[in-house]
């Protein structure tokens, strides 16, 4: 009698691979101290952009340029930008590895994921550190007041 | 057959009632796909639901399989998916159940389903090898291991393991990747760990910091409530953890 079994979710108890140097430990310890350096540099984020001053109505692009033109704010969205985006490439990374059995799909979501984070990352820093708060020709009414002088 | 259901029995009196069960059945040489099938059976309120099993295999249906040895929560043979719950069969009461509705009964989730009831455990026991589960000591005493009670007070949270794998099967982390130790390996590690006469916790620490050790834990909190025994399986999946942050236990 020809038997053909057909197992409910079948499951090999294959080999556990030690290959590599293991980073979960680290990737742990990261999302628990970025999480936390997280709630604080959000928090401080949110108030500054939207309750200090005249609030929401604020936020134009003079008020984004004269926050970039001060070092202390660039560094603060940098390791805002940093801390926030490898620690959702860490969340996105942990939810691949749970939920992608097939190695070749986990190797390219994974890949993907990485190759955007970094590209991102880039132009974030970029973008922080070399950002013109006085564009040339720009209408001096949209412009932050200290331009005033270069213009 | 008593029909007593109607009648509101006396204060004290063993009710009769009705229940519905909906098994998830499978035979490997039949079946291709697992398929739910339901029986109705005269159950008293201080039945469990292992016995309504026993009277569907004894007095209906002969073919129903499931594993089942002291029936008194200890040997751990019979944990089973009860209205979408890890639960022992022989320690769940019909009366602590909602028996308006059907009862759905169906095998633990992430291991090789072998026949209706019954999976393969082995994957399981794999893993709960892979930790050492016993004591490994250097020394040679002439007499008893000596252990104050604090010592003792340390681990005993998790010496209440019967092996069940209610937690490990009740876990999202190893129904998507049975690669992961799961919550049972990592209780019987903790036991050992923490164990004063114990001289391998380290071995036991490094097994576990591993890609498919604690770290994969969500904290999801389902092996906690799965527990038959009672252990608090997250609590100890931490304390491991915070052991291997440590570097000692």
């Amino acid at each position: 009698m020809a038997i053909n079994i057909a197992l409910d979710a079948p499951r090999s108890p294959s080999a556990r691979t030690k290959r590599g140097v293991n980073w979960e430990k680290w990737g742990w310890i990261y999302m628990r101290v970025s999480g936390v350096a997280l709630v604080a540099l959000i928090f401080g984020h949110l108030f500054v952009n939207l309750f200090l001053g005249d609030g929401v109505s604020q936020i134009d692009f003079a008020f984004v340029a004269g926050k970039l033109s001060d070092p202390f704010w660039q560094w603060y969205d940098f390791f805002l930008l940093w801390l926030a985006l490898i620690h959702g490439t860490n969340g996105m990374r942990t939810i691949i590895n749970d939920y992608v059995a097939t190695v070749s799909v986990r190797r390219i979501l994974q890949s993907a994921l990485l190759s955007s984070t970094v590209v991102l990352l880039v132009l974030g820093t970029l973008v922080i550190f070399t950002f013109d708060p006085c564009p040339a020709g720009a209408d001096p009414e949209l412009v932050a007041s200290f331009c005033a002088e270069t213009l | 057959m008593a029909t007593a259901t109607e009648t509101p029995a006396e204060v004290g009196a063993i009710q009769e009632f009705t229940v519905t069960l909906i098994i998830r059945r499978f035979d490997p040489e039949k079946d291709a796909e697992p398929y739910w099938q339901d029986f109705d059976v005269q159950m008293y309120s201080t039945d469990r639901v292992l016995d309504a099993l026993h009277k569907v295999k004894w007095d209906q249906d002969g073919t129903l399989s499931f594993r089942r040895s002291c029936a008194h929560g200890i040997c751990g043979s019979d944990a089973m998916r009860i209205n979408g719950r890890n639960r022992l069969a022989c320690k769940t009461l019909i009366k602590d159940l909602d028996i308006t509705k059907p009862i759905y009964i169906e095998a633990i989730k992430g291991l090789p389903l072998e026949k209706d009831l019954i999976v393969d455990m082995e994957p399981f026991f794999a893993s709960y090898r892979q930790v050492q589960p016993f004591l490994q000591s250097s020394s040679k005493p002439e007499k008893e291991r000596l252990q104050s009670v604090e010592e003792r007070a340390r681990f005993d949270d998790t010496t209440k393991c019967i092996l069940c794998a209610a937690c490990t099967s009740s876990c999202p982390v190893f129904w998507t990747d049975g690669q992961y130790f799961g919550p049972a390996a990592i209780v019987n590690a903790h036991r050992f760990i923490f164990d004063s006469r114990d001289d391998q916790a380290q071995v036991r620490l490094d097994i576990l910091n591993d890609k498919e050790g604690v770290w994969r834990c969500r904290t999801t909190f389902n092996c906690s409530e799965a527990c038959p025994r009672g252990i608090e399986v997250t609590k100890a999946i931490a304390e491991v953890k915070q052991a291997i942050l440590r570097g000692t236990p």
